[in-house]
């Protein structure tokens, strides 16, 4: 321990980390070498993304040890991460879309004197980080907002490049990249590396960790539960080691199908948006669920929405009950009995500040007023009713939803959508921040409403959810259907197997 | 670092390349030459309407001080908005800056003690409005309106509801004069406006205003400290409406707390038929002068041709209408593209 003390760039001990309501993290370990690419596993909802940031000095550890090469210190500010040498690349894009591409790589330590910007020098710089990094017609004074996906993604390293940082922690840099991109990614990682630079490597394709990897540290459920293995560790272990053996055993069992094979609810054709998914078909039961399998950004979400009609259909044509939804139009999904409940839960479903009673009844509001004027004894017992079918804890519809924890919050926005008579329910990561007890409840749940003959669509990131759940899976790549079969005649390994192939090329 | 790519070597001392700046690009000159359009058919529409009296040097000189004191207020809104913020005080704080540089005890210490005075109130009440809103985690348009209410009741308060008349010759001679045939007022504006283009565009300042108003937490996340940043915004605002106040003074020689009534909202609808975006993270110096000017244009026409106020207050509204629906457009066919 003390020799590797003495070796370690960086090494984090027992952090622990907490949000109202949440355990984000719960002593975390991590060890990071000099000129290492250390990889840092875990499924959805581990702590990656807290533990990250953490490390980038913006949130605060509650508990837990940081030494910075062998000293005790206190990442207090991003300035200070900044200055010790660690510089982040979020997931979610961390640039200012209406500043240039210089600015944005130069933001916060701005080419200047005197308070006056050098520009010249900003961009003649900018040029040189982006041809290092193997994309030199980017020009710098172009508007970031304008760039695409992988573009931003190359000005967002550039700038933790130009930070000339000791650590720089990569959070999946690869998910909007496309192949030849990885490739040259992997260069310039490798290239980093050697000039003595670690890199921490956040990626769910483990096919990338074995390329470029050195060490392998695993989190689940905010806790470090293996460190420091090696790259070559086997799949199947680190599989293990990320899910945890429980997973298998909270699905409801389906031994008697609930599908009724002859009333088709959804049926979506030739359903495409450019750039985003293109000829989606499919059909979906009473009291069938289809899952959507693939992974962040081949589409999923985008499908959900379109059907719903919150983004417009380029081409294709939806149907509830044999009759068409009108393009790009949510009153009327809503109006055939289509409800979603949408990947964001606070911020696209929730109203965070009113009562649980108000939340169920906002898409019913036409029931539940005369005049204008709201029938609030008919919403409280109407609400209360609702969630005491769905087990909502606790059942106090005047309760303000924010109070509730993950998993009761879905439970409220399924609880809108059924109380509006719902026949179609889309589910966006409907278990995303909802801990493992409260899943097993939400996976009865949704069983239940496939029983009661509630047409369901899922969409998961995690591969066993669908597998768990879903009668029928359509496996998605790229925005188009490429496998669609009976869950139980797929394995993960499977659709793994389908949905990264291609971005390992 | 080493270069990996031997290419690479030699494209560092290739000449700039002339691509348009990104806060410049393309359609935001649309959007300006849109502006300046509009601004020349105005100048038009006047020398039509009065053909004698409209392009005379006096008539020139009219319009200029008229639009100097709230051409500079609109300069700090510019900063407010494009932070993503807002400041509806500026316009009393004109008024209280007025009356505490004229109260008869500042006046005894003389002119330049009276433009300190003057200056060093709109720093105080922006920094208020600063620290509340960056520190305090006030909603702007709540902190400033507070500011707006209490800062013309301290005026009342101070000025006894009384015009307090500007004595001291040398302050009058000074504001009230010209240098090289221009007014002084105008040159206030002149220096205020090309000053706060160059704090806009080439200094780190600007450059972290528009990054502040474009995403916050990616501008924290870059280790700017946002808060300190926001304060500073709000007091410059603040600092520039005491510059107001000192040329209001000069202007109606006498400090009032009545001074400034409505600055705010011209500065903002200014601020706003020049391009800026209310959002945050978008907006031009440029614009904001033209809008200044767009204004001030029309109340001249109308005042030209014997028309009443209220029509004028009419076609004021519609520019503001007309102004942000054809900023609508453009927005639209540039997300497009």
């Amino acid at each position: 321990m003390t020799a590797e003390a003495s070796t370690a760039l960086l090494q984090m001990t027992g952090i622990v980390k907490t949000f109202p309501g949440v355990r984000a993290l719960d002593g975390v370990d991590l060890t990071v070498r000099a000129g290492e690419v250390h990889c840092l596993l875990g499924q959805n909802g581990a702590g990656k993304s807290t533990l990250i940031k953490v490390l980038a000095g913006a949130h605060q550890p509650d508990e837990g040890e940081i030494r910075w090469q062998g000293e005790k210190t206190a990442l207090s500010t991003p300035v200070a991460a900044l200055r010790m040498g660690v510089a982040t690349m979020y997931q979610e894009l961390d640039l200012i879309p209406g500043l240039s591409v210089a600015d944005n790589i130069f933001l916060g330590h701005e080419r200047a004197r005197w308070g006056f910007t050098k520009d010249r020098q900003a961009r003649r710089q900018a040029t040189a980080l982006l041809k290092r990094l193997g994309h030199p017609e980017i020009p710098p004074d172009r508007e970031v907002g304008d760039l695409s996906a992988a573009g931003q993604q190359l000005v967002s390293m550039a700038r933790a490049l130009a930070h000339d940082a000791k650590l720089i922690v990569m959070d999946e840099p690869t998910a909007a990249l496309a192949a030849d991109e990885v490739t040259n990614l992997f260069r310039v990682v490798a290239d980093l590396t050697a000039e003595g630079v670690a890199v921490v490597y956040i990626s769910h394709r483990l096919e990338e960790i074995r390329e470029i990897g050195h060490r392998v540290t695993v989190l689940k459920d905010g806790r470090t539960v293996a460190r420091d293995l090696g790259a070559d560790t086997p799949t199947s272990e680190l599989v293990a080691l990320m899910s945890g053996k429980r997973v298998e055993t909270v699905y409801p069992n389906r031994e008697e199908s609930t599908v009724d094979s002859s009333r088709e609810i959804l049926k979506v054709e030739k359903l495409g948006r450019d750039d985003e998914f293109a000829d989606v078909n499919f059909t979906v039961h009473a009291g069938e669920i289809l899952g959507i399998a693939g992974l962040v950004g081949a589409g999923r979400s985008e499908i959900l929405e379109t059907i719903f009609g919150a983004r417009k259909a380029d081409e294709g044509t939806v149907y509830v009950n044999g009759k068409k939804l009108k393009n790009g139009d949510v009153r009327s999904a809503v109006d055939a009995g289509v409800g979603l409940a949408p990947e964001e839960r606070k911020s696209q479903a929730l109203l965070m500040d009113m009562s649980v009673a108000q939340n169920v009844t906002l898409a019913s509001m036409r029931s539940y007023s005369s005049f204008g004027f709201t029938d609030r004894a008919k919403e409280l017992r109407d609400s209360r009713a609702k969630l005491e079918d769905l087990d909502l804890r606790p059942a106090d519809p005047r309760r303000n939803v924010s109070t509730l924890s993950g998993g009761n919050q879905q439970k409220a926005v399924v609880a809108r959508w059924l109380v509006h008579g719902c026949r179609v329910l889309l589910l966006d990561e409907p278990t995303r921040g909802v801990d493992v007890g409260a899943r097993a409840e939400l996976y009865r749940l949704i069983r239940e409403l496939a029983a009661d003959g509630v047409a369901l669509v899922l969409v998961s990131s995690e591969m066993p959810e669908v597998l768990g759940l879903a009668d029928r899976v359509l496996v998605l790549r790229d925005g188009r259907v490429i496998h669609e079969a009976p869950a139980d005649e797929l394995t993960e390994a499977d659709v793994l197997d389908m949905v990264m192939e291609g971005s390992a090329a | 670092m080493t270069q990996l790519d031997p290419a690479a070597k030699r494209d560092t001392d290739v000449p700039e390349a002339p691509a348009p700046r990104a806060n410049r690009g393309f359609s935001v000159d649309m959007r300006l030459a849109s502006l300046f359009g509009v601004l020349v058919l105005l100048i038009l529409i006047g020398w039509i309407t009065s053909p004698d009296n409209f392009l005379t040097g006096s008539n020139l000189d009219t319009i200029l001080r008229l639009a100097a004191p709230s051409g500079v207020v609109a300069v700090g809104m510019t900063f407010v908005i494009i932070s993503g913020g807002i400041d509806l005080s500026v316009g009393s704080v004109v008024g209280l800056a007025s009356v505490w540089m004229t109260t008869l005890a500042t006046q005894a210490y003389g002119p330049f003690v009276m433009v300190v005075c003057g200056l060093a109130v709109g720093l105080g009440a922006g920094l208020v409005n600063g620290v509340l809103i960056a520190y305090g985690r006030m909603v702007a348009f709540i902190a400033t309106l507070a500011m707006y209410i209490s800062a013309r009741g301290l005026a009342e308060y101070l000025s006894n509801k009384q015009t307090q008349v500007v004595r001291d010759q040398d302050f009058l001679t000074f504001f009230r004069g010209e240098f090289l045939g221009v007014p002084t007022l105008v040159w206030i504006l002149a220096i205020v406006v090309v000053a706060g283009w160059i704090l806009l565009n080439r200094t780190t300042f600007g450059r972290r205003t528009f990054a502040v108003g474009g995403n916050p937490e990616a501008t924290r996340l870059a280790g700017i400290n946002v808060k300190r940043h926001i304060a500073m915004v709000y007091g410059l605002a603040g600092l520039l409406a005491g510059v107001t106040a000192v040329m209001l003074a000069a202007r109606t020689t006498a400090g009032s707390s009545t001074n400034g009534m409505f600055y705010e909202l011209d500065a903002i609808a200014a601020v706003v038929i020049g391009g800026t975006a209310l959002t945050g993270g978008r907006g031009t110096m440029v614009g904001t002068l033209i809008g200044v000017l767009i204004f001030t244009l029309i109340t001249n026409i109308f005042v030209q041709n014997n028309l009443p106020t209220e029509v004028q207050n009419i076609a004021k509204g519609a520019i503001i209408v007309i102004a942000v629906l054809l900023q609508f457009r453009t927005n639209r066919a540039r997300s497009t593209t």
